[in-house]
């Protein structure tokens, strides 16, 4: 068993997997320990760099007994000899028991689980899909909300280019959330998704008035926005500017309204928002080991 | 007296019912080039009964691969094909989009891992059949822009 791409999973599973991961927690937080992936090891191939996903993947590894091995770049390894994807795949096959890959181009991952005999778990490919994100920001909304679906979520930033959007967006839209999508005109979401997401029977808002949206909102996913994506860098600050999630942002908001932040942050939130109970990009990062150690036992065979 | 604006061929293959304007397309994907060592004839713009304008391209002593024959159903699902033996239809049928579409495409996102030095052959999934949409079974890319990326 693969973990690719999210569109690979249904509702149902999406559900069972959350299940599991709720009842992680204990050892997620060090306050159980657990010899479940006794002996197992982790091939943790990384062609880009990743500081969350990464240790968080090794974290869950490591809280369930097992071990990982592998690169945090490229570089010094014999992919930088002109290797390819699918001999190290091949190589790191034999010496592991399931494979985290991150990897620059697209559909990475969908190649590595044709060469790999073990199961392969897909970190991020270039600008396409990053499930265990996802499943990360659906369990972080359920432990939240106590429930995804029925939730408005806010999702706002760059939302042409964001990997973690369209698929976040298409499995919210699964759990039959409602959506809007805010973000400056250059950088909305792509028509081809919006479709693909009208076609769930979900009917989505699209905006660029961030303060009108999130006063209705239940959760507030924000994303950066590169500041390459501007030929203009006045252009960027203007943007920048335009969508800061501050402490008066929050004033008109629902009391119990979510922040999160798939992290690394620059200036989309204000650090005073860290105080505030609103704020749920810390606890949603550390979510990343509970739903990785869900995943890695499920596709270890070490729970059903 | 019969007016034959291009002669019977003794052997070869009659790609009938093209769709209008694509019949260069098709010379190029079945890889008719300038070294081309039998007779290959076009007609472009030809009335048609079922379509009103059809193209048709004759090639002699040459039959079609079942590559060949995907390839020209992805830009013109409707061409018919004409096998002639001795002057005779020895068969004749209508091109069939496959529901896969392995080793004849490339991916149309450079970002793609299949356009990488990999060993690997580009996978498409058919979506629709009209227009024809496909989508890569690696990066999840949908493409209605066929001829530009048939290989």
């Amino acid at each position: 068993m693969d973990i690719v791409s999210i569109r690979d999973f249904s509702r149902a599973q999406i559900e069972h997997v959350l299940d599991v991961a709720e009842r992680m927690l204990p050892v997620a937080k060090g306050d159980e320990k657990s010899k479940l992936l006794d002996g197992k090891v982790l091939g943790s191939l990384f062609y880009e760099p990743s500081t969350r996903t990464r240790l968080s993947f090794e974290a869950a590894m490591a809280r369930l007994g097992g071990k990982s091995l592998g690169f945090d770049e490229p570089k010094g390894s014999s992919v930088a000899k002109g290797e390819t994807l699918a001999d190290t795949i091949r190589m790191v096959d034999a010496y592991c028991d399931a494979i985290v890959l991150r990897h620059p181009q697209e559909g990475a991952a969908r190649l590595a689980g044709h060469f790999a005999t073990k199961p392969v778990l897909n970190a991020g490919d270039g600008a396409g899909q990053h499930p265990t994100q996802t499943m990360l920001d659906l369990f972080t909304i359920r432990e939240s909300k106590g429930k995804i679906d029925g939730n408005h979520v806010v999702i706002v930033g760059d939302l042409k280019y964001g990997r973690t959007v369209h698929s976040l967006s298409e499995a919210l839209a699964m759990f039959g959330a409602q959506l809007t999508f805010v973000a400056p005109p250059t950088l909305q979401m792509p028509k081809e998704h919006l479709k693909h997401i009208q076609s769930m029977g979900i009917k989505p808002k699209s905006g660029t008035d961030l303060a009108e949206a999130v006063k209705d909102a239940d959760v507030l996913y924000v994303t950066r926005i590169q500041k390459e994506r501007f030929p203009d860098p006045a252009e960027y600050q203007k943007v920048a500017g335009a969508f800061r999630i501050d402490p008066a942002l929050l004033k008109d908001a629902k009391k119990d309204m979510i922040v999160m932040h798939p992290l690394p942050r620059v200036n989309e939130i204000s650090p005073e928002v860290d105080k505030t109970p609103n704020a749920k990009y810390f606890e949603q990062a550390f979510n990343g080991v509970p739903v990785r150690m869900a995943l890695l036992a499920m596709v270890l065979g070490a729970v059903e | 007296m019969k007016e034959f604006k291009v002669t019977p061929i003794r052997n070869g293959t009659v790609i009938d019912h093209i769709q209008v304007g694509t019949a260069l397309k098709v010379l190029r994907i079945i890889g008719v080039k300038e070294d081309v060592n039998s007779t290959v004839s076009v007609l472009m713009h030809v009335p048609s009964k079922k379509a009103g304008w059809k193209d048709i391209v004759k090639i002699e002593d040459r039959e079609l691969d079942p590559k060949e024959l995907d390839k020209i159903a992805l830009i013109s699902p409707d061409a018919t094909i004409n096998i002639i033996r001795d002057f005779n239809v020895a068969e004749k049928f209508v091109v069939e989009v496959p529901q896969k579409i392995v080793g004849i495409m490339k991916c149309a996102n450079p970002g793609c891992i299949t356009n990488k030095n990999e060993p690997v052959e580009p996978e498409f999934v058919v979506e629709s059949k009209k227009p024809i949409t496909l989508r890569c079974i690696y990066c999840d890319r949908v493409t209605t822009d066929i001829s530009e990326n048939v290989v």
